[in-house]
């Protein structure tokens, strides 16, 4: 008996080395530990042995079974793994066939920008205020130390609805509006859509956008406005932006400004991208007029302030290169998935 | 203003180059826009003496010259010209030069004229880029031949020898500033930017004896809008061309040199910025000048030869009986100056600003002079210009000057004054710039500080508060030089609801993959028809632009809709194969009895795609994102009935659209675009729109989010199909679950909808899965089967039976 288990060690082994198919390894389970397996059958004839064999042969049967389970559990587990590294290999993908992306739409190249400077505005304590593109004159320009026949409104092209209003220039109406109703201290900004009736062309459009801020305070100085702007520019372009300051000419400011920021591409020495200037113009600011507080009921004596206007579409269009004011209002959806 | 840099070298020593004087001048104040230097593009053009010159011998109308150009050897040069002779000094263009050709520049190289090698070019003032008003003695179509005016130093550079190297620099003058709309004027801002002097004598005359009453009565019969008239008059006129110093300053100038006398009334407009105007008082009737207010529908040809039809608000310079000049505009035709006049009136006046800006826009007429006038200039200033142009008649020779003159309605004031007061300035500016340093700012721009105030000159008509004051000080102390700082005390700043409301939106419709766009705010009143609207639609009465750039662009929308299509139909063109586009967009609703119209917000959107599949359902889930988004709960999404509230429901797809509404006010109109409005707009695919309008949907929604405990017991699922009419809304058969089911519902479900030949036609099977939990336990199959059977009644009710 001792030969018949140690023959069916190694042909149980022998056949277990050959097999490769998980199907077949159940077969040779079957085939030697199964009830009906030859391991059982020889189990069964232990009765016939003498005592002092038995203990002797039982436990060599218990050997022998425990070494085929062993070997079956190995290769079943070797099997298995080979499975799974074949289906492994054989989902292998191009990875550089086309991902497909869920639709995402983007903010207009414009209220991307405006929301930034938004956010600067707001974590330097200006409010964001609205007010109507359909404006009265009054608000416009007469508040605004601009009457009627005030040669500076040459320079604004007026689209009118009638004789007393028109279509805003500027958004310093909503200043206006502002200082009627609240006292100082003020401290806003003002977004919104402007009118004039410039011709569309590559730098010009009869709508476009302006922020105009106001801050009025006891103690508001020139060098405030400097600082402020300063700040702004540094926020939206960094610390290196530096800007230059140019005395010009509002009606509603006095003194004013013109405000540039140096090239970035010469560093103010002077390139074609900043038409040899050095800088480039950036926006209008200057100390509110106090014609303007008075009419807004705010002493001068007691209060200050500045304002500044900022073109939205200039910021933009040099934000991201854009060379023609028109791409803005086309919408045409290659322009616009670019930003 | 352009400005001559050798004019402005007449009264200023200035030695910073032209590149520095630009950057200065521009801190200091007066913004340079640009500057060029006169005949830059000519290059090797030199003076030549024509030392020979003989026939070529195979042609008959070229010339062979030998010039001597200051070299060892003589240059040999092939002309057309047929005015050259012998000793003529020349412009010769040398071997490698560059000239002008009909306005273009050509590089000159020695070459062969008909087998005569001829190594330059004599050339023509053409050819300089000069006319004949530059040097009337020259011919048009012919070589310039030098005159006595001009430098004839062999082998000199063109340029230098006739004068034609200035430099311009262009100015933009701020309204503010009439007074820099002059030579003086920029002058002394030169002189107070470096702080140097500036040299402007006092112009004096001598005169004849005489008496200009003897000639000339001046009357004005508008003192307010004519503050002072002064006229003088010149005899015995002798019309020529004016020197060249002068020729070349006008040209500099931008001014075409025309005579002697005309030269001097433009000389002295951009010297002094003062317009002036010469009459040939032979066409003055009677010796009158009137200035009044024209009468209504007078008529008079200008000196541009255009009838002009005046009304009773324009001031005229009048004679006896017409008109002879539209005040501070322009001359009547016959009141210039000819060859054959003899005795001149010189006008300096005081027109009123804004009636010289009124009457120049009405006319469509904008000139030097009114440019100036404009903009308020001061009555003091009109007595030096005489001065200066009378000064001018005698220094060239021009005619003889009678010495007294006519001063119409001149009233001496006491010179303005304004507050100054160091303190405040610094306080102000946030500078710490002493009183003396100020004062010595002020003074360099004629401004005298006495007891506490500042004292304008006449020419300053802009100083009147002390803020300008502070600017003055500020602008030569250099803007730059103002330290910054930041602005004291704390503020704090948030979005308002709306605002926070209006981005989430915006920022949902990004998330729902829809690009925003921006469209202009006024439309054609042609695009409601585009759109369907009947025409006697609240929406086409609309805010009108009464001087629009065209139909176009001529009354501001009140709807979004025709924008929205507008944009879809744009890519269309450009064959984007889709569009998801929204745009936040005002609307503007004019309000009987109101000045001011509405400007409310709505939301707008519009899709096509030719790719990917888009439907009405679509466009219907990215609706509900937004009610979602909005905090809107209780809607209900219905076709649109006979009252809609929006006029626009004619531009969708009767079948394919719906309006969604809250509470009984309708938030929006969302839908498949109708076929007649794609081809309205030439979009050849199906495409879908919706307007929303935004306030109202802000007012129904809320952003209160308030957390449910999650179930604790398992939900219990049923499934009913349902045959009804096809026609029945699904909604209804929803609307009859919900009720029957009551408090344990949690969920309905439509998963299916089928039409087929097996269920008959105009009939339709509905499933639904309905889903049923309850928070105090396991619901019991009983309680389930209960609920069920409400909902099988029901349906039956609204003639829908369980399959």
């Amino acid at each position: 008996m001792k030969e018949q288990l140690k023959s069916i060690e190694q042909r149980a082994k022998a056949e277990l080395e050959q097999v490769s198919d998980i199907k077949l390894l159940e077969d040779i389970r079957v085939r030697f530990l199964g009830k009906k397996g030859e391991l059982t059958g020889i189990l069964k004839q232990m009765g016939k042995l003498s005592a002092e064999e038995r203990p002797v042969i039982g436990q060599l049967a218990n050997t022998v079974r425990a070494d085929i389970e062993a070997a079956i559990a190995d290769k079943q587990a070797l099997i298995k793994s080979e499975l799974a590294e074949k289906k492994l290999a054989s989902e292998r993908l191009d990875v550089t066939l086309p991902g497909k992306t869920p639709k995402v739409g983007r903010p207009h190249p414009l209220n991307a920008v405006l929301a930034e400077v938004e956010e600067v505005f707001l974590g330097m304590g200006f409010d964001i205020v609205e007010g109507p593109e359909v404006e009265s004159d009054y608000y416009c320009f007469e508040a605004l130390n601009m009457p009627k026949h005030h040669p500076a409104r040459d320079t604004q092209d007026t689209f009118y609805i009638n004789e007393n209003v028109l279509l805003r220039t500027q958004t310093s109406s909503v200043q206006i509006r502002t200082m009627e109703k609240k006292k100082p201290p003020i401290r806003i900004i003002s977004p919104g859509r402007v009118y004039r009736s410039d011709a569309v062309d590559a730098t010009h459009s009869p709508i476009f956008h302006q922020i105009e801020g106001l801050v009025i305070d006891k103690g508001v100085t020139m060098a405030d406005l400097k600082g402020t702007l300063e700040l702004l520019m540094k926020r939206l372009y960094g610390e290196e932006a530096k800007i230059r300051l140019r005395p010009h000419h509002f009606p509603y400011t006095e003194p004013s400004a013109e405000v540039d920021l140096m090239c970035f591409n010469c560093h103010g020495k002077g390139c074609s991208m900043c038409k040899h200037e050095g800088y480039v113009e950036l926006l209008g600011a200057g100390m509110v007029h106090p014609k303007v507080l008075e009419e807004c009921g705010i002493d001068p004596e007691v209060y200050s302030g500045f304002a500044f206007g900022i073109g939205l579409e200039r910021i933009t269009m040099g934000r991201y290169s854009i060379n023609d004011m028109r791409l803005l209002y086309e919408n045409d959806m290659r322009f616009l998935e670019q930003f | 203003m352009d400005l001559s840099m050798r004019w402005l070298k007449d009264y200023v020593d200035l030695k910073a180059d032209v590149k520095q004087f630009c950057s200065d001048i521009t801190i200091s104040g007066s913004k340079v826009e640009s500057y060029g230097e006169e005949g830059a593009y000519l290059s090797n053009v030199v003076v030549g003496r024509v030392e020979e010159i003989e026939r070529h011998p195979d042609s008959d109308h070229m010339f062979v010259c030998q010039v001597n150009v200051g070299a060892e050897e003589l240059v040999q040069i092939v002309t057309g010209a047929q005015n050259v002779n012998k000793g003529d000094y020349v412009p010769a263009a040398l071997h490698k030069s560059t000239v002008l050709h009909e306005g273009k520049e050509v590089k000159i190289t020695k070459g062969k004229l008909r087998g005569i090698a001829s190594n330059g070019m004599l050339c023509s003032l053409s050819e300089l880029g000069l006319t004949v008003h530059d040097f009337p003695y020259a011919i048009e179509d012919g070589i310039f031949i030098l005159g006595d005016d001009c430098d004839k130093t062999l082998g000199m550079d063109i340029r230098e020898a006739i004068g034609f190297n200035d430099t311009t620099v262009e100015f933009e003058i701020t309204s503010n500033r009439p007074d820099c709309m002059s030579v003086i004027g920029l002058a002394r801002e030169t002189a107070a930017t470096y702080g140097i002097p500036y040299n402007v004598k006092k112009p004096e005359y001598k005169g004849i004896d005489g008496d200009v009453n003897d000639y000339l009565k001046v009357a004005i019969h508008n003192t307010d809008l004519c503050k002072r008239y002064i006229g003088a008059i010149v005899k015995n006129v002798k019309i020529e061309p004016s020197p060249r110093w002068m020729r070349e300053r006008l040209r500099a100038s931008g001014v075409r040199p025309i005579n002697n006398l005309v030269d001097i009334t433009n000389f002295v407009m951009l010297e002094y910025g003062r317009p002036m105007h010469a009459f040939d008082l032979r066409y003055v009737e009677g010796g009158e000048i009137n200035v009044r207010n024209a009468a209504e529908g007078e008529k008079i040809t200008t000196l541009d030869g255009v009838e002009r039809t005046l009304t009773s608000n324009m001031l005229v310079i009048a004679d006896a009986k017409k008109p002879v000049a539209i005040a501070g505009i322009m001359g009547g035709e016959y009141s210039g100056i000819m060859e054959d006049t003899t005795t001149v009136v010189f006008e300096s006046a005081c027109f009123d600003g804004a009636s010289v800006m009124t009457t120049s826009k009405k006319l469509g007429m904008r000139t030097d002079a009114s440019a100036r006038y404009e903009k308020g200039l001061d009555p003091h200033e009109c007595y030096e210009a005489l001065m200066r142009a009378c000064q001018l008649v005698e220094e060239l020779g021009a005619g003889e000057v009678i010495r007294n003159y006519i001063d119409c309605n001149y009233q001496s004031e006491e010179p303005r004054t304004v507050e100054f007061n160091a303190d405040w300035i610094n306080r102000f500016l946030g500078t710490d710039i002493p009183e003396a340093q100020m004062i010595e700012y002020l003074n360099r721009l004629e401004i005298k500080v006495e007891n506490g105030k500042a004292i304008s000159p006449w020419f300053r008509i802009d100083l009147g508060v002390k803020a300008d004051i502070a600017e003055e000080v500020a602008r030569l102390y250099d803007y730059n030089n103002i330290p910054d700082t930041i602005i004291r005390g704390v503020a704090e700043a948030k979005l308002t609801d709306k605002q926070k409301f209006e981005r989430s939106i915006r920022q949902a419709l990004i998330a729902m993959g829809i690009n925003e766009i921006a469209t202009f705010s006024f439309i054609s009143p042609k695009y409601f028809d585009k759109i369907r609207l009947p025409e006697d639609s609240k929406l086409r009465n609309t805010v009108k632009i009464i001087n629009p750039l065209g139909e176009d662009t001529s009354v501001m929308r009140t709807t979004v809709l025709p924008s929205v299509c507008e944009v879809l139909a744009r890519n269309y063109n450009f064959r984007n194969p889709e569009a998801y586009v929204f745009e936040m967009a005002s609307e503007y609703l004019p309000v009987e009895g109101q000045e001011l119209p509405v400007e409310p917000v709505r939301l707008g959107i519009g899709v096509y795609d030719t790719q990917d599949s888009f439907d009405f359902f679509d466009l219907k889930g990215i609706v509900e994102g937004i009610m979602k988004k909005a905090g809107v709960t209780g809607y209900e999404v219905s076709r649109p009935g006979e009252n809609c509230t929006f006029d626009e429901v004619v531009s969708f797809h009767p079948g394919r659209s719906a309006v969604i509404s809250c509470d009984g006010v309708e938030l929006g109109i969302f839908g498949e675009l109708h076929p007649a409005v794609c081809e309205n707009y030439g979009i050849g695919t199906r495409a879908y729109a919706a307007k929303i309008n935004i306030p109202e949907l802000m007012e129904k929604g809320t952003d209160e989010h308030k957390y449910t405990p999650l179930p604790k017991f398992p939900a219990t699922t049923r499934d009913i199909s349902v045959l009804c009419d096809a026609e029945l809304p699904a909604a209804e058969l929803e609307k009859a679950i919900r009720g029957a089911v009551g408090g344990i519902l949690e969920k309905v479900t439509l998963f299916d909808v089928y039409t087929g030949e097996q269920i008959g036609e105009g009939k339709k099977s509905v499933s639904y899965s309905i889903s049923m939990r309850s928070h105090e336990g396991t619901l019991t199959d009983e309680q389930a089967d209960k609920a069920m059977e409400k909902v099988v009644k029901a349906l039956a009710a609204l003639g829908a039976e369980r399959r």
